[in-house]
């Protein structure tokens, strides 16, 4: 293996400060992470399958999809597409500000 | 040109392909055949992924089942779709970092115990074997279909081919095969999924056709379906029967479950950062969905097309593709009333049903019964073979590894060179592929159920274990490897019980809380959660190096470039 992970080769050092950033660091992600789990959820289990019965009596404008059926064979896998890709970008601008972004000469 | 020649031509002309590319990259260090040098691009493994996931049964037999189960199809397509959010959110960006070539090596190392690596091993191999024999069945169903030729001498065929490239060039060869073959799976999917939609709504994209006015009717062709199956003693299409509950659970066993089957895992192993793998993940996902929001799209219309073509038509003027599909033995008429025609209804109507459909006939049989153009056909027959190859490919790799790294190197001969890890790597490939193959000619005879097993296996044992791995420290040794072996025994017993023991009682009546054996992987990783959970509060906790190793892996920055 081209590295030993037992050594702790992190991007942080031994002293607190860089230590304490990496917390809040993960912290941050940790809320993202919570918060787009949340949409996940609302869409797919929540607008697919447990709502599915009243929201299937609105139909979406324009077409013939019942709301609830649509967002179960359509809508859910749309914004699970948009969440990583939203998921990427926040990650993206949060290794920045960190300082944590990986070199690009790999 | 004939179907025949056009099937030949196109199947021929992408194996050719896949060959080339096989010679052109040939592996030549463990972490060529591992994990491709960790150096595919994140696009280019987006889309190695997709068509590593989606196999045989994604491209042959999910928009025949969503065409006959309507609106609980969407089981299939969400929770077949909706992993992919967990493993960008959860695992890939963390696992890269670890930067280690194989599942249960992170499993190993995390849990600082050669047992937890070894029942890794074994859960590996079991989710990759009973998986890959349903591909290389599919390979022949498909040869034999098209080709004319018998299903063994197909299985044949898909295995010389899967052996040339998997050997030769391990995960490199793989993938990029795979990118190829993506390309000519979505192809084949698209084509007639268009055709059909200009067809009946005149609509080019399917993913709107199926929301529009019928062009026959002049009425929405969701209602028209829906009154259809009214008229023929069908539930709504747009309903479905199965429970809320069961719906819920089934979809949550097939998401983690996705999130959790180390062919997928593997492939995030391959990119050259922490930040590529999220985007990987991202890309894969995007891929995937251009055939699962057209597969509910190809489910509605060939299920009209279908009901159109041979509801209450005389037996003797039946289509051409009938007959054909009769000498298969997948589509069978019995005139029980002996009026002559064929009555195709549901169990809510007041005369017997008389047409029997198997499910894998819907994608295959669709050009010809919307009358589409001969290389249409064989197109299709193309696309079904790169789906099951790809796949097949993708778990054989998970096989070789688990033997020739994991036993092997990080197990039984530690002192192994690494041109000797090569070789076995090779060996074990072949060996895989020899045994995929003898599955695919002598298939288990419960196959179709034992895939059940491969997800709620996965989603029973790896996910949990993983994900606490790197989001919770203070996990141990003790509470992951009892939390794995839980989830696997009360998912595995309760599928066996149900499909193999006790087929005669696997109905909602008997199922707990009405929960299928398709869904119990869900219940099963609960479980593995709450035990590993509960033994890791009540154990010493994790050496120093582990604890530092969790701290490291939850950054970026350091991912190991490839050597």
């Amino acid at each position: 293996m081209s590295e030993q992970p037992s050594q702790g080769s992190a991007g942080y050092g031994p002293d607190s400060s860089t230590r304490a950033r990496a917390t809040e660091y993960w912290r941050r992600n940790i809320r993202y992470v919570g918060m787009l789990l949340v949409v996940w959820f609302v869409v797919s289990y929540g607008f697919g399958i447990i709502a599915v019965e009243p929201l299937d009596t609105v139909t979406v404008p324009g077409t013939g999809f019942p709301l609830g059926f649509w967002f179960a064979q359509q809508g859910a896998i749309y914004v699970f597409v948009a969440l990583i890709f939203v998921y990427v970008f926040l990650m993206n601008r949060l290794d920045r500000e960190f300082d944590l972004r990986e070199e690009d000469d790999v | 040109m004939s179907v025949q020649s056009w099937t030949f031509l196109l199947v021929a002309a992408s194996f050719t392909l896949y060959i080339g590319i096989a010679i052109w990259s040939r592996a030549t260090s463990t972490k060529d055949f591992y994990v491709a040098g960790a150096g595919v691009s994140p696009l280019a493994n987006g889309m190695a992924t997709a068509a590593d996931w989606m196999s045989a049964a994604s491209f042959i037999s999910m928009a025949g089942l969503i065409s006959f189960m309507g609106y609980d199809g969407a089981v299939y397509l969400m929770g077949w779709t909706g992993g992919y959010v967990l493993l960008a959110l959860l695992l890939a960006p963390y696992l890269r970092k670890f930067g280690a070539f194989t599942v249960p090596d992170f499993v190993g190392d995390r849990y600082y115990s050669q047992t937890a690596r070894i029942v890794a091993v074994v859960c590996a191999i079991f989710i990759s074997f009973t998986y890959v024999a349903g591909q290389m069945r599919g390979v022949g169903v498909v040869f034999s279909r098209f080709l004319e030729v018998d299903v063994n001498v197909g299985v044949y065929i898909g295995m010389a081919i899967v052996f040339f490239y998997a050997v030769l060039g391990g995960m490199k060869g793989i993938t990029y095969t795979q990118v190829a073959q993506y390309c000519v799976l979505i192809f084949a999917y698209l084509v007639p999924a268009i055709f059909l939609s200009l067809l009946i709504t005149g609509n080019p994209v399917p993913q709107l056709g199926f929301g529009d006015v019928d062009q026959a009717s002049g009425i929405s062709l969701l209602e028209r379906l829906n009154g259809l199956h009214q008229e023929l003693g069908f539930s709504e299409y747009t309903s479905g029967t199965k429970s809320r509950l069961d719906v819920f659970f089934i979809t949550a066993a097939l998401m983690v479950g996705t999130a959790g089957l180390p062919h997928v895992i593997i492939r995030f192993y391959t990119v050259p950062r922490v930040r590529d793998a999220r985007l990987s993940v991202g890309w894969a996902l995007v891929f995937i969905a251009l055939l699962y929001t057209t597969a509910p799209a190809v489910a509605v219309f060939a299920r009209t097309n279908l009901i159109n073509s041979v509801s209450e038509v005389p037996y003797d003027q039946v289509p051409e593709w009938f007959t054909t599909w009769e000498g298969t033995g997948l589509l069978s008429f019995e005139d029980l009333n002996g009026d002559g025609r064929i009555q195709f209804v549901g169990p809510d109507a007041s005369t017997a049903n008389e047409l029997t459909v198997d499910n894998d006939i819907i994608v295959l049989a669709n050009p010809e019964i919307a009358g589409l153009p001969n290389w249409v056909i064989g197109l299709v027959a193309a696309g079904g073979l790169a789906a099951a190859l790809s796949t097949a490919a993708g778990l054989l790799l998970v096989v070789s590894s688990a033997v020739s790294h994991d036993l092997l190197k990080r197990s039984i001969m530690p002192e192994i060179t690494e041109r000797g890890e090569l070789i076995a790597a090779r060996i074990s490939a072949g060996a895989a592929v020899l045994v995929a193959g003898y599955l695919g000619i002598n298939p288990p005879g419960f196959v179709a159920q034992v895939v059940a097993f491969a997800f709620g296996l996965a989603a029973a044992s790896f996910f949990p274990v993983i994900i606490l791995g790197i989001f919770s420290k203070r996990t141990t040794r003790e509470g992951a490897i009892l939390g794995m072996v839980s989830g696997i025994t009360l998912t595995a017993a309760y599928i066996a019980y149900f499909t193999l023991i006790h087929p005669e009682l696997n109905n909602a009546d008997n199922w707990w809380f009405g929960i299928s054996p398709q869904g119990i992987g869900t219940v099963g990783m609960l479980l593995n959660f709450a035990i590993t959970l509960t033994v890791s509060r009540f154990t010493p906790e994790p050496p120093p190096e582990v604890q530092q190793l969790v701290e490291m892996i939850r950054v970026p920055k350091g991912a190991g470039a490839a050597h």
